[in-house]
C-alpha cells in the first residue's frame, strides 16, 4: 500500500514537472511583445489543438469582458481563426461572439461591417449563417442612423431569405424587422435588381413569408411584422386578409403572434369595411377582428387564449352590438328555450317576487327553439367572455375580466350588462381572480346601479375569511349606487353581521358606511326610526355608546343627515348626545351637522368650497411674495416676517386640506432661511472663538437642523420638479458651508480642514453639474456667487476659503421659492395598534412576539422600498425592520395600505413598558451617501441618542405609537 | 377504397351500456365494454355474440380501451373477459385502473349478494381481469403492435377519463368517451390538439342543451346551504359514490373555509373513503387549483368534512351530510331522509337525475305524502332542492371539439336518437363534414383516402427542389421526374438510373419519328434552312443548331429533309425525338404541318 502510494506521488510530481515549461514559456515570451488582450486570445487560439480546445479558450474568453480600444484587435484576431477554421461549432462562437463585441460601449462595429458581410458570403453552414446574421442585427441596431449601412444589411437580407435552413429565414425576417426603412419603399440599386426581389417594399416580402412552411419562420415574419408597425412604418390593409388566415394556422406561437397582428391592423383601420365571407354584407374592420379575437378566446392553448383575452379589453372602438354579443349565450334545453339565471334573476325582481322562497321547476324551459335558427359556433363574438371567465386558467379569467373591465369604462350599456357575470366572478375558486373582479367592480362603479339581488350575491362575500377580499368589498361598496332602502337595510345588516365576526374590520366597515349614508340620505331617510330603534309614543333604552355596530349606525345615519336635514327631526335625545360624542371622538367619520337648536362650529361649507381653496391659494402666493422682501428689511424686521409667516402657513395646511403639502413645504423652507438667517446674523461673528462656545454650539445646532429639514423637504413631498429640488439643494449647500465656517473657527490648524474643504467644493461642482439648468434662477444667490468666483477658490488655501465662504454667505440672498403645481407631504398613520391598550403583551424573554401592524400611508412613492418600521425599546435599544414587498396592498391612487407583523423581542422586565412603534421613509441621496456608511437596516443601533437622528438616512413618517408589553423571565 | 367501419353493440342512439367496435385498417378495436343500468337481465350487457357465435374473442379484437370508470362504460368488463373469454390487452388510464375494480366489487355485491343472482362474474374474476390491464398515461403514445398506436387525451369527465386517438398508418379514430368542456372545482377541461382524425366518435348526452354559465349553478347551491345552515337547518344531499361527489365536497369545502363556517359537514363512509384515497394520489388529472395547491395542502384532505355515524343524525344543531345512494331509494340516504323529513327547517338537495319510482323522484315531483314500507305515511316539510351538477359537454362543448379536432367525419353516439338527429344536421351544416348515428348492431361505413407515405432519396429530392425556385410551395401539387419502386411493401421514389441500376435492367431508348410533307419549291438544303430559320424565330429560348451534316436539331430532336426524284417540289421532313421530348416532338410535327410561311 505505501509502496503503491509513493508510485501515486512520484508521478504526480513528475507530471507537474512535465507541464510547467510546455505552458509558460510561450505564454511568457508572448507576454513580452504583446501585452494585450488580443495577444492573449491569439495565443490560446494558436495552441489549441482540436476545435473543442478552440471552443473552451472562446468559452473562457467570452467570459471576461474587452476594453472599448482593443475591441478592434480583438475582432481581426477573430476573423483571423475564423477563415482557417474547419469545425463549425468554433465558427459559430466566433460568429457570436464578434456580435457580442460590437455591443461594447464606446465602440463602433462600422468597420467589422464589410468583413461580417464578406464571411457571410462564403460561409456554407446555415448555422453560422444564421449566427453571423444576428450578429449583423447587432451592428445595425449598433448604427441606427448610417442610411448606407442599413441598406447594405437590408440587401443580405434579402439575398439570404431563400436560404432552406428555418434559423437563417427567421434571422433575414428578424433584420428586415428591425432596420427596413419605415419611411418609403427601399430605393433599390442596380446591383440588387439581379437578386429577383427587386422593387418589391419590405412589407410585401416579409408578408409573403406568412406562408412559409415552416412554423418558426411564419411566427418571425409576423413579429418582424410587428416591429415594423412598432418602428413607426403604417402597415397595409391588404395584409389584413393573410393575417386573419394565421389565426386558424396548426401552431400556436403563430397563432399567438397572428392575434396581435389582426389587433393592430384593428387599431390602424378601425373604419375600413370588410366583406363577410359566404354573404354580401359587409363590415368594419374592427368589428371583423373583434369577432376574430372573441373566437380566439375559446381556441386549443391557453396561450393563445391569454393573449387575445387581454388585447380585447383594448379595442373600444367596437360598434355596441358587438360588444354585447360577448356577454350572450343563448340557452336551451332539449331543444327549448332556457333563460339564464341572471334574466330569471332579474325578471324575478322585476315582478316583485323576490326572495319570496323558490319555486320547483321555474327553470323549466320555454317556448321551443326553432331548430334551423339555432346557430351553436357562431363565428361572430358571441359568448367571449362567457367562455374567457370560465376558463380553466386563471390567467385566462384575470384577463378576461381586465378586459371586460376596460370596455365597461368606454361603455356605459356595456357596463351594466357585465354586471352579472363580474358578479358572479365573486365566487371563484381562485382569491386573486376573486380579489380582482371586486377592483374591477369598483371601477366601473360609477356607470352602475346595483339591483337587491346582485347586492343580496355581493354581500355574501362579506364573510369571505380573507381580508384582502372584504376590504376590497368595503371599497366598492364605498362606491356603489345602490336602488332601493331595503338595499340599504340590507347591506347594513350584512356589514353588522361582517363586524361581529371580524371586529378587526372595524374602521373599514364605517369608512365604508359613512360612504353609504352620504350617497344614498333619501333611501336612509325611511328607515332611520328603525335604524335608531325610536318609538313614536315609548322612550326606548339608550344604547351602548361603546358597541361598535351602534356606532355603525350612527354614522349611516349622521352621514346621510347631513344633505337631508329633516331626517333631525326623527332624533331622540341621546343620539344628539351620541353625535356630539361621536363628532368629537371620530371627526374623520362624522359631518358636521345643523342641527336645531345649536351653534354649528364650523363656518359654513359648501358654497364656496371652490372659492375658498382659491383663496387660500392666492394666499399662499401672497405670503410668499411678501417674503421676498425680506432682502430689504433689517435682520429684527425680517425675522419677525419669516416667522409671522411660518405661523400663518402653518395654520393654512390645518385649515385648507388640499394644500396642506404646499403650506408645509413653504413654512419648512421659510424656516431654514430663518434659522440660517438667524444663525448668520449673531454677532458672534467678530468676537474671538474660546469665549462664545456656547453661542457655538447654539449656531452649529442651527445648522444640523437645517440640513434635517432639507432632507425632509426633498423627499417627504412628492410632485416636486427640478427647481424645488435646486433650491433645497442650494439651502443644503449653505448649511454646509456653515457649518464649515464653525468648524475652521472652532478648531486651530490646517489638517483636518483641508480634506473638509476639499469635499465641500465637491458638492459645489457636483451641485453645477446637477443643477445646470437651473442655475438662472438662483440669481445672485450663494452658489451664484461662489460659482462666479470657483476658479479662485479652487486654489486658495482652506483658511482663505473659509473667509470667502463667510462673506458669501452673509450677503447673497436667498432664492425665492416658486411653488410646483401639486404638491403632497407624504404620511402615514398607524391604525393599530392604536396604543390604547392598557393589557401588556406577555411573552417569554429571548423568544418573539408578533406585533401586528396596520397603516395606511399616503402620497409615498415606491413604499416597498422605502418605508421600514422601527421599535423603539426602553432601554433606547431600536430595531429597523423592513416589511415585505406582500404585505403593502394599493387601495387607491396615492395611497397604499400596510399589513404587517413585525417581531419583538427582548431579556426579561420586571414590570410591563412602552414600547414606541414608528414608521421610517429612508431616503438615499448620493450626497448622503457619500457622506458616511449608513447601517444596515436590519443590525439594530444601541445608541441611547434621540430618535429623530438616530439613524441616518431616515425621516420619521408617523407619529409614534406606544405598546405595551411584558418579557417574562422564562420559567425553568 | 379503404374504410373504417363503426358498429355501437350499445350507446348507438341510446345512452347505457357503452361498447363500440372500430375496424380501421385491419385492426379490430373494442371501444368501453359497459353495462345498462335499466336492465336486470341480458340486455344488461352487450351482445357479445355479434362478434362471434362461440368461442373467445380474442381472436377477433386486437386491444379493449376503456375510457372511464362509470359503469355504463366498464362494468361488463369481466363477463366479457372471463365469461365470454379475452385475453388480450385492456387499456385504460391509471387512475382508471385503480378506481374501477372498486365500483366493479360494489356492483356485483350489489346483484348478487343483495339480488341474489347466480351466474355472475366473481370478486376473482374480476381481480383477473384487471390483471389483464395495461395502464396508458396522457399524451402517451402507446403501440398495441407493429401498426395499432394509441394516444390517451384528458377529458375532464372524471378523474382518469380520456379521450382515446386510435391510429394505424395514416387513419385515425379518435373516441371521445364522456367528456366536459368546462372545467370544474376538481377536474380541469377537456383538451385535444388539431389531430385531424378521420373519424370522431363524440358522445351527445347533452346535444340539444347548452347550458348556463357554472357559476350560477355553484352560487345557488351554495346559497341554499348556506342559508339553511344558518337557520339551524339540517342538509341532506344524496350522492352517488364517485364523481360529483367529490365536485360536491370540494365546492362546500372552499366555501367552509372561505366563509369560516363551523357546522359540520358529514360524508357516509363506504367505498367513498377508498376512492377518496385514490382522488389525494392522482393529482395530476385534477385542474390548475388543486394542482397548484397540493404542495401546501391537498384538497382532497377534507379539513371540514368528516366521517359519517349513523347516530349524528340525531344530533341537534345544523349539519351538511352526504349520503349514498343518490336516488333515495335506500340505504343511509333514504334512513336520514325518514329522520329529517318532518322539519321544514331542514333541505334536501337533489345533486342527479332520478329514476321513475324512487323516492327521488316522487319527492322531486312534489309529493308530500309518501307511502313507506309498512304502511306507514311520511310527510315531507322539509325544502326540496333540484341541482344540476352533470360533468357531460353540451351542444355548445361538442362542437368546440369538433373545431379543436378537425376530423373529417363525426360519429355520434351516447345520447337519444332524437337529440342526435339536431345536432346531427348542425354538424353537417356548420362544418360540412359528414356525420353517422349509427344504431346498436347497425354499421357505419366510412370511406377514408388514407395518403400512401414514399420514401424520396435525398439526392433526388433536392434536385428536384432546385428546379423550381428556391422554396417548394406546399400549397401547389408540383410534377416530378422519377421511378417508384414498390418491393417488399416498401415504396421507393427514385431517380430513373438509379432505378435501372438497382434491378438489373438495360435502358431502353424510345424514339419517335414522324414524316411531314411540305410542298416547298427550294432544293432541299434551302428547304432545311428555311425551316431553321422558322423554327428559331418560332421556339425561342430553346437551342435550335443547323449541323453541318445537313440537320437540324432543336434540343435533341433531329430534323432531316428529303425529297423524291419524281416530285422535287414535295419534300418530307423527317423528325425524330425520344420520349422525354414527347410534348416538344409533337408541338413540332403540328408545326410543320401547317406548313412553312412564305
Amino acid at each position: 500500500m505505501a509502496a503503491h502510494l509513493k508510485k501515486r506521488v512520484y508521478e504526480e510530481f513528475s507530471k507537474v514537472v512535465q507541464q510547467h515549461p510546455h505552458e509558460e514559456i510561450p505564454a511568457k515570451k508572448l507576454r513580452l511583445t504583446k501585452p494585450s488582450k488580443s495577444a492573449a486570445l491569439h495565443v490560446d487560439l494558436c495552441k489549441a489543438s482540436s476545435p473543442t480546445d478552440a471552443l473552451q479558450y472562446l468559452l473562457q474568453f467570452a467570459r471576461k469582458p474587452v476594453e472599448a480600444d482593443s475591441v478592434e484587435g480583438v475582432v481581426r484576431i477573430l476573423l483571423e481563426h475564423y477563415y482557417k477554421e474547419t469545425d463549425s461549432s468554433v465558427r459559430l462562437k466566433i460568429a457570436s461572439l464578434l456580435g457580442v463585441l460590437s455591443k461594447t460601449q464606446g465602440f463602433t462595429p462600422d468597420c467589422i461591417l464589410d468583413d461580417v458581410i464578406n464571411t457571410l458570403n462564403n460561409e456554407k453552414s446555415h448555422q453560422v449563417l444564421a449566427q453571423l446574421l444576428d450578429t449583423l442585427l447587432v451592428i445595425g441596431t449598433q448604427l441606427p442612423e448610417s442610411l448606407n449601412i442599413r441598406h447594405r444589411l437590408i440587401d443580405v437580407a434579402y439575398k439570404h431569405l431563400t436560404d432552406t435552413y428555418f434559423g437563417v429565414r427567421n434571422k433575414c425576417l428578424q433584420l428586415l424587422g428591425c432596420l427596413g426603412s419605415v419611411d418609403k419603399p427601399l430605393p433599390r440599386e442596380s446591383e440588387g435588381g439581379t437578386m429577383g426581389v427587386a422593387a418589391k417594399d419590405v412589407q410585401s416580402i416579409i408578408s409573403d413569408y406568412f406562408g412559409d412552411q415552416d412554423p418558426r419562420v411564419r411566427t418571425a415574419a409576423i413579429k418582424a411584422m410587428l416591429q415594423l408597425h412598432e418602428r413607426g412604418m403604417k402597415l397595409q390593409q391588404t395584409i389584413y386578409n393573410q393575417a386573419c388566415k394565421l389565426l386558424s394556422d396548426d401552431y400556436e406561437q403563430v397563432r399567438s403572434a397572428a392575434v396581435q397582428m389582426v389587433w393592430v391592423l384593428s387599431q390602424l383601420y378601425p373604419e375600413s369595411i370588410v366583406p363577410i365571407p359566404s354573404s354580401n354584407e359587409k363590415i368594419r374592420l374592427v368589428d371583423d377582428s373583434f369577432g376574430k379575437i372573441c373566437h380566439m378566446v375559446s381556441d386549443g392553448s391557453w396561450v393563445v387564449r391569454v393573449q387575445a383575452a387581454k388585447l380585447l379589453g383594448s379595442m373600444q372602438q367596437v360598434s355596441p352590438h358587438f360588444l354585447e354579443q360577448t356577454l350572450d349565450k343563448k340557452l336551451m334545453s332539449d331543444l327549448r328555450r332556457k333563460r339564464t339565471a341572471h334574466e330569471r334573476a332579474k325578471e324575478l325582481y322585476s315582478s316583485g317576487e323576490f326572495s319570496s322562497g323558490r319555486k320547483w321547476a321555474d327553470d323549466a324551459p320555454k317556448e321551443k327553439v326553432d331548430t334551423t335558427a339555432v346557430n351553436l359556433i357562431d363565428s361572430g363574438a358571441c359568448g367571449a367572455f362567457v367562455h374567457g371567465l370560465e376558463d380553466e386558467m386563471y390567467e385566462v379569467r384575470i384577463a378576461a375580466v381586465e378586459a371586460l373591465c376596460a370596455l365597461a369604462q368606454s361603455s356605459p350599456s356595456f357596463a351594466e350588462k357585465c354586471l352579472d357575470f363580474l358578479v358572479d366572478m365573486f365566487n371563484d375558486e381562485i382569491e386573486e381572480v376573486r380579489l380582482q373582479s371586486i377592483h374591477v367592480l369598483r371601477q366601473i362603479s360609477t356607470h352602475i346601479t346595483l339591483r337587491e339581488d346582485q347586492l343580496d350575491t355581493v354581500l355574501a362575500v362579506l364573510e369571505d375569511s380573507s381580508r384582502d377580499i372584504r376590504e376590497a368589498l368595503h371599497e366598492l361598496l364605498c362606491y356603489t349606487n345602490v336602488s332601493t332602502k331595503e338595499c340599504i337595510q340590507l347591506a347594513l345588516l350584512e356589514l353588522l353581521k361582517n363586524l361581529t365576526k371580524y371586529p378587526t374590520d372595524r374602521n373599514s366597515v364605517w369608512k365604508c358606511l359613512k360612504f353609504l349614508g352620504s350617497r344614498h340620505p333619501t333611501l336612509v331617510l325611511p328607515i332611520v326610526p328603525e335604524l335608531l330603534s325610536t318609538h313614536p309614543y315609548f322612550d326606548t333604552p339608550e344604547p351602548d355608546m361603546d358597541d361598535p355596530a351602534y356606532i355603525a349606525v350612527l354614522v349611516l345615519v349622521f352621514n346621510a343627515a347631513k344633505s337631508c336635514p329633516t331626517m333631525t327631526a326623527l332624533f331622540s335625545d341621546h343620539t344628539f348626545r351620541h353625535y356630539a360624542y361621536l363628532r368629537d371622538s371620530l371627526s374623520h367619520l362624522v359631518p358636521p351637522l345643523r342641527l336645531p337648536g345649536r351653534k354649528l362650529t364650523s363656518a359654513p361649507e359648501g358654497s364656496g368650497l371652490a372659492s375658498s381653496v382659491e383663496s387660500a391659494q392666492n394666499f399662499l402666493k401672497e405670503s410668499l411674495a411678501r417674503v421676498c422682501s425680506v432682502q430689504q428689511l433689517d435682520a429684527p424686521g425680517a425675522q419677525s416676517l419669516l416667522e409671522f409667516t411660518i405661523r400663518d402657513l402653518q395654520r393654512l395646511g390645518e385649515l385648507q386640506t388640499e394644500l396642506a403639502g404646499a403650506a408645509d413645504f413653504c413654512a419648512t423652507y421659510l424656516r431654514c432661511q430663518l434659522l440660517i438667517m438667524k444663525a448668520l446674523q449673531d454677532k458672534l461673528w467678530s468676537v474671538a472663538v474660546p469665549l462664545y462656545v456656547k453661542q457655538n454650539a447654539m449656531v452649529s445646532g442651527a445648522a444640523v437642523q437645517v440640513l434635517d429639514e432639507t432632507y425632509k423637504l426633498e423627499f417627504l413631498y412628492s410632485g416636486l420638479e427640478s427647481r424645488q429640488i435646486a433650491t433645497i439643494h442650494h439651502v443644503r449647500l449653505q448649511a454646509k458651508a456653515l457649518q464649515l465656517v464653525l468648524l475652521a473657527r472652532a478648531r486651530r490648524g490646517v489638517e483636518p480642514l483641508l480634506s473638509v474643504c476639499e469635499k465641500f467644493l465637491h458638492e459645489v461642482d457636483a451641485f453645477q453639474r446637477l443643477f445646470i439648468t437651473e442655475l438662472p434662477h438662483l440669481q445672485d444667490s450663494f452658489v451664484d456667487k461662489l460659482l462666479d468666483i470657483m476658479p479662485r477658490l479652487a486654489g486658495s488655501k482652506p483658511a482663505d476659503l473659509v473667509k470667502i465662504l463667510q462673506t458669501t454667505l452673509r450677503h447673497s440672498c436667498f432664492p425665492q421659492l416658486k411653488l410646483p403645481e401639486q404638491i403632497h407631504r407624504a404620511t402615514a398613520t398607524i391604525i393599530e395598534p392604536t396604543g390604547e391598550s392598557d393589557n401588556p403583551l406577555r411573552f417569554t424573554s429571548g423568544l418573539v412576539v408578533a406585533l401586528d401592524i396596520d397603516a395606511t400611508l399616503e402620497h409615498v412613492q415606491d413604499p416597498q422600498t422605502t418605508v421600514k418600521v422601527q421599535v423603539l425599546y426602553p432601554d433606547g435599544q431600536s430595531h429597523v425592520i423592513q416589511p415585505k414587498p406582500a404585505d403593502f396592498r394599493k387601495p387607491g391612487p396615492g395611497r397604499h395600505r400596510l399589513i404587517t407583523q413585525v417581531y419583538l423581542s427582548h431579556s426579561a422586565w420586571t414590570e410591563p413598558c412602552q414600547i414606541e412603534v414608528k414608521l421610517l421613509l429612508a431616503y438615499s441621496s448620493s450626497i448622503s451617501r457619500s457622506s458616511g456608511p449608513r447601517p444596515a437596516w436590519n443590525e439594530s443601533t444601541d445608541s441611547p441618542s434621540p430618535p429623530e437622528s438616530a439613524i441616518e438616512g431616515t425621516i420619521p413618517l408617523s407619529k409614534p405609537v406606544k405598546v405595551f408589553i411584558m418579557p417574562k423571565p422564562a420559567r425553568r | 377504397m379503404p374504410e373504417i367501419k363503426v358498429t355501437p353493440l350499445g350507446a348507438g342512439q341510446d345512452v347505457g351500456r357503452s361498447c363500440i367496435l372500430v375496424s380501421i385498417g385491419g385492426k379490430n378495436i373494442m371501444l368501453d365494454c359497459g353495462m345498462h343500468m335499466g336492465y336486470n337481465d341480458d340486455r344488461r350487457f352487450p351482445d357479445f355474440s355479434y362478434i362471434t357465435q362461440n368461442g373467445r374473442l380474442t381472436e377477433f379484437l386486437d386491444c379493449v380501451i376503456i375510457s372511464h370508470f362509470h359503469l355504463d362504460h366498464c362494468g361488463a368488463l369481466p363477463y366479457m373477459s372471463e365469461m365470454v373469454g379475452y385475453d388480450g390487452p385492456i387499456y385504460m388510464t391509471h387512475p382508471t385502473k385503480a378506481i374501477c375494480p372498486i365500483l366493479l366489487e360494489d356492483f356485483r355485491k350489489i346483484t348478487v349478494d343483495k339480488k341474489g343472482e347466480t351466474n355472475f362474474f366473481t370478486s376473482q374474476m374480476i381481480k383477473d381481469c384487471m390483471k389483464k390491464v395495461v395502464p396508458l398515461n396522457l399524451h402517451q403514445t402507446v403501440q398495441v403492435d407493429d401498426e395499432l398506436e394509441i394516444k390517451a387525451y384528458y377529458a375532464g369527465h372524471v378523474l382518469g377519463a380520456a379521450m382515446v386517438q386510435i391510429k394505424v398508418g395514416s387513419e385515425s379514430v379518435v373516441y371521445t368517451g364522456d367528456y366536459n368542456m368546462t372545467p370544474d372545482r376538481h377536474l380541469g377541461a377537456a383538451w385535444i390538439d388539431k389531430c385531424r382524425p378521420d373519424v370522431l366518435i363524440s358522445e351527445s348526452t347533452y346535444a340539444t342543451t347548452i347550458r348556463d354559465s357554472k357559476r350560477c349553478r355553484e352560487r345557488d347551491f351554495l346559497k341554499k346551504v348556506h342559508e339553511t345552515v344558518e337557520r339551524g337547518g339540517k342538509v341532506l344531499i344524496p350522492v352517488f359514490a364517485l364523481g360529483r361527489a367529490q365536485e360536491l365536497c370540494i365546492l362546500l369545502e372552499t366555501f367552509w373555509e372561505r366563509m369560516n363556517l363551523k357546522a359540520p359537514i358529514y360524508f357516509s363512509t363506504g367505498l367513498t373513503e377508498k376512492a377518496n384515497h385514490y382522488y389525494k394520489l392522482f393529482i395530476t388529472w385534477t385542474n390548475q387549483k388543486i394542482r397548484k395547491t397540493f404542495v401546501q395542502r391537498n384538497m382532497f384532505e377534507f379539513k371540514h368534512i368528516k366521517a359519517f355515524d349513523r347516530s349524528y343524525a340525531d344530533n341537534p344543531g345544523p349539519m351538511v351530510v352526504f349520503a349514498t345512494p343518490g336516488m333515495l331509494h335506500a340505504g343511509q340516504s333514504l334512513q336520514i331522509f325518514k329522520k329529517w323529513a318532518g322539519n321544514e327547517k331542514n333541505m334536501v338537495i337533489m345533486p342527479g337525475y332520478c329514476v321513475q319510482g324512487t323516492v327521488g323522484h316522487k319527492v322531486l315531483s312534489g309529493q308530500k305524502k309518501l307511502e313507506m314500507e309498512g304502511r306507514t305515511t311520511l310527510e315531507v316539510k322539509l325544502q326540496v332542492e333540484y341541482m344540476s351538477f352533470s360533468a357531460h359537454a353540451d351542444a355548445k362543448g361538442i362542437m368546440q371539439l369538433i373545431r379543436m379536432a378537425e376530423p373529417r367525419n363525426v360519429l355520434l353516439v351516447h345520447g337519444e336518437a332524437k337529440k342526435m338527429e339536431f345536432l346531427k344536421d348542425k354538424i353537417e351544416q356548420e362544418f360540412s363534414v359528414s356525420c353517422f348515428m349509427p344504431a346498436n348492431g347497425e354499421t357505419a361505413t366510412i370511406p377514408t383516402n388514407p395518403s400512401v407515405p414514399v420514401d424520396i432519396s435525398l439526392s433526388l429530392l433536392k434536385r428536384e427542389a432546385a428546379l423550381g425556385g428556391p422554396l417548394p410551395d406546399p400549397k401547389r401539387p408540383r410534377t416530378m421526374h422519377a421511378t417508384l419502386i414498390m418491393k417488399d411493401s416498401s415504396l421507393r421514389l427514385v431517380c430513373p438510373e438509379q432505378a435501372l441500376k438497382e434491378l438489373g435492367l438495360n435502358e431502353h431508348q424510345l424514339r419517335f419519328t414522324c414524316r411531314v410533307q411540305l410542298q416547298d419549291p427550294h432544293s432541299d438544303p434551302d428547304t432545311l434552312n428555311r425551316i431553321y430559320s422558322h423554327l428559331k424565330s418560332v421556339l425561342k429560348g430553346y437551342t435550335v443548331q443547323h449541323l453541318p451534316d445537313g440537320t437540324v436539331m432543336v434540343e435533341s430532336i433531329v430534323l432531316k429533309v428529303s425529297s423524291s426524284a419524281e416530285e422535287p417540289n414535295t419534300k418530307v421532313v423527317l423528325l425524330s425525338w425520344s420520349y422525354q421530348d414527347e410534348d416538344l416532338g409533337s408541338f413540332l410535327s403540328s408545326l410543320l404541318r401547317k406548313g412553312l410561311p412564305p
